[in-house]
């Protein structure tokens, strides 16, 4: 049975309200507590390492596999290494996340370190959501590898959202795409108080054809910090894009650093970074429309966030 | 009704004090009311005044007998009065279905938005979730700047040049939409425009040059005037 916490912090990280009757691994406080397979989609524990692996059978569609883990137990460290084998012609939503609640004085730490093979002809979504609350002095800490390699005419979108509690992420992805391959990538980051989040992201567009889009919308509060990198390297006839669109707020301090490197003829890569406060005249605009300033300013970052 | 009492705004410059506006005295009341004159005159500041955007040097705001001087733009709003932005403020992720919420000040049934988007041209279900961003052409985004201005319901509606920015072809939807409006509004509607076709429409136009009332009356009054007006500050300003 699990307890109200868990409860919530299953549902902040990846909407359930329920055990699915889909595959699904739900770790808690460092144990594998639900495990369900499904017949497409097997979940099988590592034996030389903490972590599992999730293979989807080829030709698999519309399925979803959820793998949520939830730290409830503060001073607790864990380091998970889990790898994603997706075979040939699947059309898969994978749903990971981690729910952190901290209310002791000793740090939570998850570490994730995922790798995922997409087969010829593979599309997978992966959606990633990170979430903490506590009101202890401990700190939640998430540093999320992601390692992904997208076979030829593969599709590869992840979306991943960090929106509150999180004191100190560092988050790595790197990718390898092959021809016709394509890796879509959007980022939220919400960071208050003192927290700290950089990522990093470093895609070889590796095939003919190979297409990237990588962007994050982040917002900064009160003392804050981010950094953003973002490589993209064009090793052949390849299209990749990088986008930073951030606002700061209060003393929240962002850094912007977009690396494109063009080792062919045919590469074209471009990106786009904006950092700035909200636009006054959204305020004034929201404003004449009744809503106080406050208002104004939450709508505005909601519908950045969205 | 809008009261406006010795209005005056005045600007620093390198050139020392520049005077936008000198001692305005206005009354503004019925349907369909018109602010005209020439670029520069000083027509959208009063407007961004009376919503509170822009603050007098000195003067009085009265709006239903109450002093709204000093009144933030929050406040005037709630107080019954609405602007129609000359350039739509974009933004990022908010949709016409959020703003239209937002202007309503509650949570609209999809149906009920569309209809304000079908009063101004739009293919409601084509707008309804789309986002208020650079992906609007500028005529789009003018036609959603009035549909959620309209979903106020305002007891004054201000539009500064509704017309501004938008094609030949969509300007002539566009006085339909406006005559439409009149039409139905309980309110007063007060738009600053240079257009003769919209200028037609009003009950009373108001003529703003050098920041002041030049001229004031009913359009059989003032058209005349204002096309012999134009013509010659045409003329002064080749002559310049």
């Amino acid at each position: 049975m699990l307890s109200d916490l868990q409860k919530n912090l299953l549902k902040e990280v990846a909407g359930l309200e329920a055990i699915p009757n889909s595959a699904v691994n739900i770790r808690i406080d460092g144990k594998t507590t639900v495990r369900n397979e499904s017949s497409n989609v097997s979940i099988t524990s590592k034996n030389d390492s903490d972590g599992i692996e999730i293979r989807v059978k080829a030709n698999t569609k519309n399925e979803r596999v959820d793998l949520p883990v939830i730290l409830t137990k503060s001073g607790l460290t864990e380091i998970l290494y889990n790898d994603f084998i997706i075979e040939e012609n699947c059309d898969v939503t994978i749903v990971a996340g981690c729910g952190i609640c901290n209310t002791g004085h000793q740090n939570s730490e998850h570490s994730g370190i995922h790798s995922f093979y997409i087969g010829k002809n593979s599309k997978v979504k992966y959606i990633e959501k990170h979430y903490g609350e506590g009101d202890g002095n401990g700190l939640n800490i998430l540093n999320p590898t992601t390692k992904i390699e997208v076979d030829e005419n593969g599709y590869f979108e992840m979306d991943t959202a960090q929106i509150k509690g999180v004191d100190s992420t560092n988050r790595v992805t790197t990718a390898l795409l092959k021809d016709n391959a394509t890796l879509i990538v959007h980022e939220k980051i919400m960071t208050h108080g003192s927290q700290v989040a950089n990522t990093e992201f470093t895609v070889d567009l590796q095939g003919v054809n190979s297409t990237t889009h990588v962007v994050s919308r982040s917002i900064a509060k009160d003392t804050s910090k981010q950094s953003y990198v973002s490589t993209l390297n064009g090793n052949n006839k390849c299209n990749g894009r990088t986008e930073c669109d951030a606002i700061i707020m209060n003393n929240g301090k962002v850094i912007a650093e977009p690396k494109l490197t063009a080792n062919h003829i045919d590469a074209s890569l471009v990106h786009e970074a904006a950092i700035g406060k909200i636009a006054g005249e959204q305020l004034i605009k929201l404003m004449s429309l009744g809503l106080t300033e406050k208002e104004a300013e939450e709508q505005i970052v909601n519908g950045f966030l969205k | 009704m809008l009261e406006l009492k010795n209005i005056c705004y005045t600007v620093n410059t390198q050139n020392g004090k520049k005077e936008i506006l000198k001692d305005i005295n206005l009354k503004i009341d019925g349907k369909f009311v018109a602010f005209t004159g020439p670029n520069g005159s000083g027509k959208s500041t009063l407007a961004k005044i009376i919503m509170g955007i822009v603050t007098p040097t000195s003067g009085q705001i009265l709006f239903n007998g109450e002093d709204i001087t000093n009144l933030t733009i929050t406040e005037r709003a709630k107080k019954g009065i609405a602007f129609a932005f000359q350039q739509p403020v974009k933004f990022k992720g908010i949709t016409v279905y959020d703003l239209v919420n937002m202007a309503c000040g509650k949570k609209l049934k999809v149906a009920e938005v569309c209809a304000y988007l079908s009063e101004v041209g739009l293919c409601a279900r084509e707008y309804v979730n789309r986002e208020i961003n650079a992906s609007l052409s500028g005529g789009e985004l003018k036609r959603i700047e009035i549909a959620v201005t309209m979903a106020r319901s305002a007891s004054l509606t201000i539009f500064d040049e509704p017309e501004a920015g938008i094609d030949l072809w969509s300007f002539n939807s566009l006085i339909s939409v406006f005559e439409r409006i009149a039409q139905k509004t309980q309110g007063t509607l007060l738009i600053i425009s240079h257009q003769e076709k919209i200028l037609n429409i009003a009950d009373r136009i108001i003529v703003i040059a050098d920041g002041k009332v030049k001229n004031d009356g009913n359009k059989q009054e003032i058209m005349p005037n204002l096309l012999s007006f134009s013509t010659c500050n045409a003329l002064k300003d080749k002559e310049a």
